[in-house]
């Protein structure tokens, strides 16, 4: 039989929803990496992907959403309740 | 639709607003207490039910006082529409909470839903909660009553691209004004600007100038908005503006700081910014008179 090992993503990014802006803008990983979102602001936000990959729905104040990207790519994504914020995941090769 | 009693088939429970269209002007604040029979609806917005931030702890709090202040009203208005962001995060408690205070209104109740009511693109939740009853598939709907035709446009959707109305509903709104005279007072209800108020800050439709077009042949429309959590006015050709206060926070003036964010007052200065609005409709213009909370 044969078996398949998935190993834990040992890498997380934070991004700092904070004003109105996705801080950094833009983060660069590799596959398997974490992406973890914090809500700074006394609004609501959401990480939205571009082309519906993914969707944080509403993020509270301190609210917290991690994300594993598999995939190499480029990750485009803004928040429904604020259209002027946009970020962006590079999913970049394989990891180390 | 086209119907006298359209109140009984789309309002969700009842309260009311206070608009007066008159000949004079728009936009010209009357007393309402000399004027209160002419008292046409109310417009309450922007209450973000589940908020809880310093801008303002019990947004729960204020939106029953408005509620109160309406239904303490001597004559009350033919009905209340809600113009979006009822709730902050769309769950279904945030929704029960505010049917809970919404439904104690003496007047009928119409509601259109804000960004924050359809998170996730979630119209089916919404509607369950607080959708227009006979309202088209899209949530849009039109009504006339008392010589004034009444137009709900949904402007929520597709906000990556500062809110779009799409080609379905433009098309249903051209075929619903080909029904109207020219003369024929028109009130259209949004949650987000229809004109480009502020699109550094999401505030305006890219579509709306598709709507705005259809509508500027008439003689006399007014356009009722949300989102911005404060007092705009806007006149361009026949068609006035009016974006309204919040039962919740302000918002800052536009371009004011680099992004808009909740504005926090101090407490005693709180309630002078937020409240509902009266609106009368005598023969052609919207009267709208203020009504903060303190």
């Amino acid at each position: 039989m044969k078996q398949i090992f998935l190993s834990l993503a040992l890498v997380l990014v934070t991004v700092h929803l904070h004003n109105d802006a996705y801080m950094p803008q833009t983060v660069t990983i590799h596959p398997g990496d974490s992406v973890r979102f914090i809500n700074d602001d006394d609004d609501a936000h959401t990480v939205t992907s571009t082309d519906g990959w993914f969707d944080s729905k509403g993020l509270d104040t301190n609210g917290t959403w991690v994300h594993t990207f598999l995939k190499a790519g480029v990750y485009r994504y803004f928040c429904e309740l604020h259209p002027f914020m946009k970020g962006t995941v590079i999913v970049k090769g394989v990891h180390a | 639709m086209k119907r006298n009693d359209f109140l009984s088939h789309v309002a969700w429970t009842g309260s009311g607003i206070a608009y007066a269209l008159s000949g004079a002007g728009i936009f010209t604040g009357r007393a309402l207490a000399d004027a209160a029979p002419a008292t046409q609806f109310v417009q309450i917005s922007d209450s973000h039910i589940g908020f809880h931030q310093a801008a303002n702890p019990d947004v729960s709090a204020t939106l029953k006082a408005s509620v109160d202040a309406i239904n303490a009203m001597a004559v009350q208005p033919k009905f209340v529409v809600h113009t979006g962001d009822i709730t902050h995060l769309s769950t279904q408690q945030q929704f029960d909470d505010a049917r809970a205070i919404l439904s104690q209104l003496r007047a009928p109740l119409i509601a259109l839903p804000g960004e924050h009511d359809v998170l996730g693109s979630d119209f089916k939740t919404y509607r369950a909660n607080f959708g227009i009853k006979d309202a088209e598939d899209g949530g849009w709907a039109s009504w006339d009553d008392g010589g004034v035709h009444y137009i709900v446009l949904i402007n929520v959707f597709n906000f990556e691209k500062m809110g779009l109305m799409g080609s379905d509903q433009l098309a249903w709104l051209k075929k619903d004004l080909q029904s109207q005279y020219q003369q024929t007072p028109i009130v259209v209800f949004t949650h987000v600007p229809l004109y480009a108020l502020f699109p550094q800050w999401g505030w305006t439709t890219q579509d709306g100038a598709s709507a705005l077009a259809m509508l500027a042949g008439f003689d006399h429309v007014t356009i009722l908005n949300g989102h911005i959590h404060q007092i705009v006015t806007h006149v361009d050709g026949n068609i006035h503006f009016a974006s309204a206060n919040a039962t919740a926070y302000p918002q800052l003036r536009p371009g004011t700081a680099p992004n808009p964010g909740p504005l926090t007052l101090p407490p005693d200065q709180l309630l002078h910014a937020i409240g509902y609005r009266t609106v009368r409709l005598d023969s052609g213009v919207a009267g709208i008179e203020e009504h903060p909370l303190g």
